[in-house]
């Protein structure tokens, strides 16, 4: 993955602009999500599909939508895809948050992945010059040890 | 009387009570409970009941302690239930009250909301929580992980993203959740329980800080302090009490698979994503009461955020989907000569906020003749609970 922050990254030191504070972080697993955050902390982004029928679905829940089965399989995706909603966040809802604002938050969909919805914050634009369809690199930021979460950052003409 | 879905036409309203309201925390010392008993009690003497005759409770958004509140004022109990989830089941709150009273299992049923934001602040989602016990608390779970990293943590920033796609889906602008805002407004200016009563006017509007974009401050809600309390029974029974009855058409809550926990999740298809989330318990009220958007004269629709408002008005069918802001921007939404005046007491937006239970109580004052804004010859009216995860509630009242 095209990300800055893989097994081994250094952490930013003090707070990065327009990413939540790593130690606000919040990051918790239970058996059927655990595979997607320590792929995407070992810098893979990896996609659930039922084992039985192929649906797949986001973020992984213990059972497929459509047939109901409880088989899981992790299918690798390209970090690229596609801005599909998006906010600009303004008002800090608790104050450690205020130093990093403006936050925006988007919802991407990987190309390879079209329904699947990751939710990260876009860096490396202007909060005006986003919008929906704009094209992205899905990137790992690495928060801690054994965590990433993922970071947009919209493609440029050298990178696709 | 007769003929159709079971429920239709046989409860009605009898009673409704509210204390006054405040802005967040201002209703300290008082409790929440104390609140709610106040309401209660004002609910009864506009019955014409006693409080004693009471014995079924019919709640939403968890409610509170019944079994102290039964204690307090003695009440004997018969039926206690509460409608999943949060705010989507402020309307549905009634309908599980009807369906108490069909099936017998009481007689005089009430929905009550009390709310001290003091004590708890509703729709605090994924912050981490410090020990101000009003402060935003941090139930992280397996589900939350997946939003909470990149900063997402209150219902305005995730109903931003419905209303973002909403835009960029159907061209929906600014200006049409201003006019939801202004126009609901103008309506608080009358009516004296309002706690916002100075006019907004569109330079303003334009002008007000940004929470999430596209939400500015007056796209939200105020958060408020205060109880409601709605009294149900039987048609019947109805007759013999001391305001004119307001029958319970139809009541539907619930919601699709493909909608489940709505802004939490933020997967749903994309037909549905930029939606209230009504439109299957919308269906169920229309083919329950026999009635439709046409026979509706006031919506009392759920109006945390403004465009949740353009998007209810999509999903119950006053216009197509997607076409909900010029519908807006056209004046139908205004009182009094709108094609449906809509949130005639000034919403959870400028009146109160006590997570939608004053949109009942309006419904019951419109079509009893006795509203602030009335709307002439107000025979039928829709109210909803919130646009959230399911369920998501609504109530089809008439005179
Ligand atoms: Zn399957």
């Amino acid at each position: 993955m095209s990300g800055t922050a893989g097994p081994g990254g250094a952490a930013p030191a003090g707070p990065e602009p327009g990413v939540l504070p790593g130690e606000l972080v919040h990051v918790v697993t239970d058996r059927w999500t655990a595979p997607w955050w320590e792929a995407f902390a070992a810098g893979r982004l990896v996609v659930p599909a039922c084992g039985a029928c192929g649906t797949r679905r986001f973020p992984p829940t213990p059972f497929c939508p459509t047939c109901r089965s409880q088989e899981l399989r992790w299918e690798p995706v390209v970090p690229r895809g596609r801005i599909y909603s998006f906010t600009v966040i303004r008002h800090a809802v608790i104050p450690p948050v205020a130093e990093v604002l403006p936050l925006v938050v988007a919802l991407v969909e990987p190309d390879e992945a079209p329904g699947c919805r990751l939710v990260g914050n876009v860096v490396g634009v202007a909060p005006e010059a986003v919008a929906v369809d704009m094209r992205v690199v899905i990137e790992a930021r690495r928060v801690r040890d054994g965590v990433a979460v993922p970071r947009f950052r919209p493609a440029g003409p050298g990178v696709l | 009387m007769s003929g159709g879905h079971p429920l239709r036409d046989r409860t009605a309203i009898v009673g409704i009570g509210a204390t006054r309201y405040w802005r967040r925390g201002e209703s300290r010392p008082r409790t929440p409970m104390e609140l709610a008993a106040e309401a209660l009690l004002l609910a009864c003497g506009d019955a014409g009941v006693g409080v004693e005759e009471v014995d079924g409770f019919a709640l939403y958004s968890m409610g509170f302690d019944v079994s102290l509140f039964a204690q307090w004022l003695n009440l004997d109990v018969r039926f206690s239930a509460m409608l999943t989830g949060g705010g989507g089941g402020a309307a549905g709150s009634v309908g599980l009250a009807a369906a108490a009273i069909v099936s017998g299992q009481a007689d005089l049923v009430a929905s009550i909301m009390t709310l001290q934001q003091a004590t708890s602040r509703f729709g605090a989602a994924f912050a981490p929580g410090d020990r101000d016990p009003g402060a935003y608390r941090a139930p992280t779970s397996v589900e939350s992980s997946f939003l909470q990293p990149a900063g997402l943590m209150s219902p305005a920033q995730m109903f931003a993203l419905l209303t973002r796609r909403h835009m960029h889906r159907y061209g929906t602008r600014r200006e049409h959740f201003a006019e939801v805002a202004i126009s609901t407004r103008a309506n608080a200016v009358r009516r004296p329980s309002a706690l916002m009563r100075e006019p907004l006017t569109l330079e303003a509007y334009l002008e007000a800080r940004m929470i999430a974009e596209p939400l500015c401050l007056y796209d939200c809600c105020l958060e408020s302090d205060g109880a409601v309390a709605v009294l149900t029974t039987s048609a019947a029974r109805a007759r013999d009490c001391a305001r004119p009855p307001v029958y319970v058409a139809a009541s539907a809550h619930g919601g699709a698979g493909r909608w489940g926990p709505g802004i939490t999740w933020l997967g749903m298809p994309d037909e549905i994503f930029a939606s209230s989330g009504h439109r299957p318990v919308a269906e169920a009220a229309w083919r329950m009461s026999g009635l439709g958007p046409a026979d509706v004269d006031v919506a009392l629709l759920y109006d945390h955020f403004s465009p949740l408002v353009i998007m209810q008005l999509e999903d119950y069918g006053f216009c197509p989907v997607g076409e909900g802001g010029p519908f807006v921007a056209d004046g139908n939404i205004r009182w009094p000569d709108g094609r449906i005046p809509v949130n005639t007491h000034g919403g959870n937006l400028s009146e109160a906020y006590i997570i939608g239970m004053t949109h009942v109580v309006e419904a019951v004052e419109q079509l009893r003749g006795t509203a602030t804004n009335q709307v002439p010859g107000a025979e039928v009216a829709l109210v909803t609970g919130g646009p959230a995860g399911i369920p998501v509630s609504n109530l089809v009242l008439h005179r």
